[in-house]
């Protein structure tokens, strides 16, 4: 009985290691492609990072809107609701435009892009690699992880914090349209108030916040999607194990982020 | 790095005392085999019996537990990562299921090796894909996703692939698998014209026997990750090694059953 407990320990230990292994040595293969890759004549190709930026980004649009507005809306009520006991409810401006800047906006898109984005890649990847299309590459002479990964990681990159901002504005709107409606002050008064509170460190934080996400979802997307050995069934175990390390590695890294930023 | 004595010998692929282990189980146990240039070399042999492995070897997808493999007279378990790269630019695979790219057309598929390894312009490049797409019966399919084609169409499609850097070294996984016999028969043309065509050195990994007969120059007969001979489809034919001529008898192979290793089996136990 403790064997075996120790034994499954043991193995369970050592796969996580690999794993670790094998996530950095893709983080450093996939930045060596984007930096070096034209010396092996492989460089990364535009409308390959064009078309992932169309559908990590531009298509995600409606949905961060929605939600990022339903996030602004529920901040100003939860905001009022609480800080009418104090008679402070002035001061939700100051409790929204800070925790959707810091810290919803970049979460909320983690999470959403995660879901949305990582699952895609993580199936599209093991499906190719059941398929013999990650062999054929190589046996081409590309790189999977140049063709494939770095032109992700890039539209990641530049996507995440791009729709991290959009859902700042979209959220920050939708706290506004409650607040005037509540408490009868003018969205113009609204927008000045939140631009005299807000610190341009407020913002930046959960920009670099949402660079952090998207290494962690490009990676763990990649790293289960090149793992894929078991046909349709692994396919599956793969998008869906992706899924929830990802946002589960978020917000772990979103709260030690948080932690030092606040110290 | 070319080897006088690979150019003397004419040989364009030499496998050399091969060890291979997936995990900690070995597969390949100590291979020796050359194929000649222009040569067509199948590779035969039960399931399980290492050729499929064997090929990955060659295509340079594993490293090797210890022995050399050369390609072209490079030995791929010593080159760097860029002649790899070079090397490949001479090497066409045609793999057991196609391998096609699902979100490519037929067209782009065959088209991206020169996207990548060439600088022709477009209208060269589409032009040479057709070239190719027709030597394989396929010409004006271009336009068509890969899931849309038959099966045989599928591997002609991964051959014109293989095929449009006119490599010198081409490879085929199972090409006759689950077709049907007139599609494997066509496919099995287009692998002799291809080599009368580019003299290209081709090695076949099958297990269809009808289909080993029809292009083999020589046959190498694998078994339990051994090679149990390599010769001429006569010499193959008339051999009087049992495991062969039960190989080519289609008779059903017994199982060695040990008592001590089938009671393990039984409880789970693992060494």
């Amino acid at each position: 009985m403790l064997k075996t407990f120790t034994e499954k320990l043991g193995k369970t230990t050592l796969r996580g290691v690999e794993e670790l292994g094998y996530s950095l040595a893709l983080l450093v293969e996939s930045f060596y492609w984007l930096f070096f890759g034209f010396r092996r004549r492989q460089a990364i190709k535009l409308p390959s990072i064009f078309a992932q930026m169309m559908h990590i980004g531009i298509q995600a649009l409606p949905i961060v809107a929605i939600l990022a507005f339903a996030i602004g809306m529920m901040l100003a009520i939860q905001g009022i609701a609480t800080l009418k006991t104090f008679g402070a409810e002035s001061q939700v401006v100051l409790g929204i435009a800070l925790s959707v800047t810091r810290e919803f906006a970049p979460l909320i898109i983690g999470i959403l892009v995660a879901g949305r984005s990582g699952s895609a890649l993580a199936a599209r990847i093991g499906t190719m690699q059941i398929a013999q299309e990650i062999d054929a590459l190589r046996v081409i002479g590309i790189s999977p992880v140049r063709y494939l990964m770095t032109p992700a990681m890039l539209a990641m990159l530049v996507m995440l914090p791009a729709l991290t901002f959009f859902a700042d504005l979209i959220a920050l709107f939708g706290g506004g349209v409650y607040s005037s409606l509540e408490l009868g002050m003018s969205l113009q008064a609204y927008a000045d108030r939140t631009i005299e509170v807000l610190k341009i460190d407020d913002i930046t934080q959960g920009l670099y916040k949402s660079l952090v996400f998207a290494v962690i979802i490009t990676l763990v997307s990649f790293v289960n999607g090149f793992s894929v050995t078991a046909g349709a069934e692994g396919v599956g175990k793969a998008t869906t194990r992706s899924v929830v390390l990802s946002i589960t590695y978020i917000i772990i890294a979103d709260m030690v982020f948080t932690f030092f930023l606040t110290h | 790095m070319t080897n006088q004595t690979d150019t003397q010998t004419n040989a364009a692929i030499e496998v050399d005392d091969l060890v291979t282990h997936y995990g900690t189980t070995r597969i390949l146990n100590h291979v020796d085999m050359q194929v000649n240039t222009g040569e067509i070399m199948v590779i035969m042999g039960g399931s399980g019996s290492g050729k499929s492995t064997l090929l990955r070897y060659m295509l340079g997808l594993h490293q090797a537990t210890s022995g050399s493999i050369k390609l072209l007279g490079h030995d791929i378990t010593k080159i760097s990562a860029q002649e790899m790269d070079d090397l490949r630019k001479n090497m066409g695979v045609s793999f057991q299921g196609g391998a096609l790219f699902n979100s490519m057309t037929v067209g782009e598929n065959v088209c991206l090796p020169l996207h990548e390894h060439t600088n022709l312009d477009e209208n060269t490049i589409q032009i040479m894909g057709r070239m190719k797409l027709s030597v394989v019966n396929l010409g004006g399919f271009d336009d068509l996703m890969p899931a849309q084609l038959s099966g045989g169409m599928i591997k002609r499609a991964a051959l014109a692939r293989a095929i449009v850097m006119d490599p010198k070294l081409l490879f085929f996984d199972e090409p006759s698998a689950g077709l049907d016999p007139v599609a494997a028969a066509e496919l099995d043309d287009l692998i002799l014209r291809i080599r009368k065509a580019l003299n290209t050195t081709i090695v076949v990994v099958t297990h269809d026997l009808d289909s080993t007969f029809r292009i083999a120059d020589r046959i190498t007969v694998l078994d339990k990750g051994k090679i149990l001979m390599i010769g001429t489809v006569e010499e193959v034919r008339n051999s009087d090694n049992q495991r062969i001529q039960s190989l080519l008898n289609r008779e059903a192979r017994h199982v060695e059953i040990n008592a001590d290793e089938y009671l393990k089996e039984l409880t789970g136990q693992k060494e």
